[in-house]
């Protein structure tokens, strides 16, 4: 049992009691700071994979911005704590279904599907290598994500502008 | 030699040689770390408070306190903090018990997370990650999240126009702060906060310290514009203002959660004070000399503590000087100075930075001739545009 082992087991513990509480949860603000605990869990399990850039990221975008933008949605809807969230719909039979046996496709995937692959490249610094990466090999995909950006902010604009 | 990663090691070997578990030292070192650094918070936070009060008292033409202690008041601080324990702790009915409870630990955890990499001395970090800045970045927008957390759940419409207030402001001026803060880890080529300290040593001309500040002097007015907008302090004083909002978010807190929260904030004061230190001000960097009776690196660790613990503390001077100075920026001026005025002077920036990093000294120039074209182009239309004004008026 290494320090690392049991960190991982605590921060996945938390993780999925974080991501527990979103699902289930009754009062739709609690269910939002859950959501950041479970963000918080996804950069800390990032570290652990030696992708410190990328948990750098997911904290600085997903909780300073993305749960800023839902709670401020939350806010600025009338009442909407005033009565409990629904939690399961009429669906649930069929949903469960498909949730097990995703579930477990998922479990298998992970644990015997990548027999043939070696592990992931363990890289000294990500941060310069992403950056590298990014401008060269990846450059492509980089210009597309940024386009479709600009799309994003000017529909945004158009939908929110008064006439 | 004296480093705190090296006596850090020290210690694993000799408890191993012992034959105590792994568990044992780490939990020792961790638990001290962390006792020194919220130590320090503490004792910094109520020396800042006292500090602030005898500044705008002098600004003010007033003495402030002079009593509780003797000398210029200087245990008030002590007897604030032991009114604020003995305060009843108070909940108010309708209000999110848990979210209410939290608000005041997520941001006191945000500020005191980001108390990891900074980089007191030569040697004296608590861990210098290299993504040093982006960490201390990411860290101190959790702060945000707390400050919604406390006006939501405080069941109060004042708390959640203030808390609305707040993250539209810190969310908004974060965007600048980050990409002022880019010029200099492009001049570096690193975002470990060790080696951008290392990275201003030197002198240019013998006498001009290589400090960030002079190249990115814009950058630098930038950081420090945004740094005062993310601590909440006047100008950008909207979500607290005292005398619009009647304390804004923290306006249901009491007694020791209220105490947290102002903690907080001055514990973030320095932080951000530290950054602009270290990426701007040179951190360390300091005239020293060898002293008789230390070895040579604990007495370039003590000049250096005391240079960067000087530098820091001007700049939270200068903080508050502007507090007790400055006139409150109203919401809308805010977002707009942001967005309009701060952003793009950022971006500009840091192209300019690009520019002269990858193609050498010359590029000023081209700047600096396409910058006098703009300039004169934009005199001459005003002008035009002023001229056909006063004419349709006529």
């Amino acid at each position: 049992m290494t320090l690392k082992l049991a960190i991982f087991y605590v921060v996945a513990a938390f993780t999925l009691w974080a991501a527990a509480v979103v699902v289930m949860g009754k009062n739709i603000v609690r269910a939002a700071v859950a959501l950041i605990f479970s963000f918080c869990g996804m950069a800390a399990l990032y570290v652990l994979l030696d992708a410190e850039f990328l948990a750098a990221v997911q904290v600085l975008i997903y909780v300073g911005g993305i749960t800023i933008l839902l709670l401020f949605a939350i806010m600025l809807t009338s009442r909407i704590a005033a009565k409990a969230a629904r939690v399961v719909n009429d669906q649930v039979v069929l949903s469960a279904i498909v949730a097990v046996g995703l579930a477990v496709g998922l479990i298998y995937a992970s644990t015997s599907g990548f027999a043939t692959t070696s592990g992931p490249p363990r890289l000294r610094e990500t941060a310069p290598f992403l950056g590298w990466a990014l401008l060269t090999k990846y450059a492509l995909p980089f210009e597309v994500v940024s386009i479709m950006l600009l799309a994003a902010l000017v529909g945004a604009i158009v939908l929110a502008r008064k006439e | 030699m004296m480093t705190f990663a090296s006596l850090v090691e020290r210690l694993y070997v000799l408890t191993a040689a012992w034959g105590i578990p792994w568990v044992v030292p780490t939990l020792l070192v961790m638990t001290i770390v962390v006792s020194v650094v919220l130590a320090y918070i503490s004792v910094a936070a109520m020396f800042m408070i006292w500090w602030e009060r005898k500044i705008s008292a002098h600004i003010q033409v007033r003495y402030g306190p002079m009593r509780v202690g003797g000398w210029h008041g200087w245990a008030q601080s002590i007897a604030d903090g032991i009114k604020l324990l003995l305060k009843e702790d108070i909940i108010p009915t309708g209000a999110d018990k848990v979210v209410f409870v939290l608000a005041p630990l997520v941001v006191f955890a945000a500020s005191l997370a980001a108390y990891v990499t900074i980089p007191w001395a030569p040697g004296l970090i608590v861990r210098d990650l290299n993504i040093g800045i982006l960490y201390m970045v990411s860290i101190s927008s959790l702060v945000v999240v707390g400050i919604i957390m406390a006006g939501w759940s405080s069941n109060n419409k004042y708390s959640v126009l203030g808390a609305m207030r707040s993250a539209a402001q810190a969310v908004s001026y974060e965007v600048p702060l980050v990409l002022s803060l880019l010029g200099p880890v492009m001049i570096a080529g690193t975002m470990s906060m060790g080696k951008l300290v290392e990275a201003q040593g030197g002198t240019w001309f013998g006498f001009l310290p290589k400090w960030f500040v002079f190249p990115q002097i814009v950058a630098f007015l930038i950081y420090f514009t945004c740094a005062l907008a993310e601590c909440n302090r006047l100008p950008f004083d909207i979500p607290e203002a005292e005398s619009e909002l009647v304390a804004g978010f923290h306006v249901e807190y009491s007694g020791m959660r209220f105490a947290i929260f102002f903690l907080a904030e001055y514990a973030n004061m320095f932080t951000v004070s530290a950054i602009a230190t270290t990426m701007f001000l040179g951190g360390w960097q300091g005239p020293w000399i060898p002293v008789p009776g230390l070895p040579r690196d604990v007495a370039h660790g003590l000049f250096g503590l005391f240079w960067f613990l000087g530098k820091c503390y001007f700049l939270i001077f200068v903080m508050m000087w502007l507090r007790w100075t400055l006139a409150r920026l109203r919401v809308d001026q805010l977002m707009n100075f942001a967005w309009k005025v701060l952003l793009p002077i950022a971006f500009a920036n840091l192209i300019v930075t690009g520019l002269v990093l990858v193609v050498g000294g010359r590029a000023l120039l081209y700047v600096a001739g396409i910058a006098i074209l703009l300039l004169v182009a934009i005199a001459l239309a005003a002008r035009g545009a002023v001229r056909t004004a006063r004419v349709e008026r006529a």
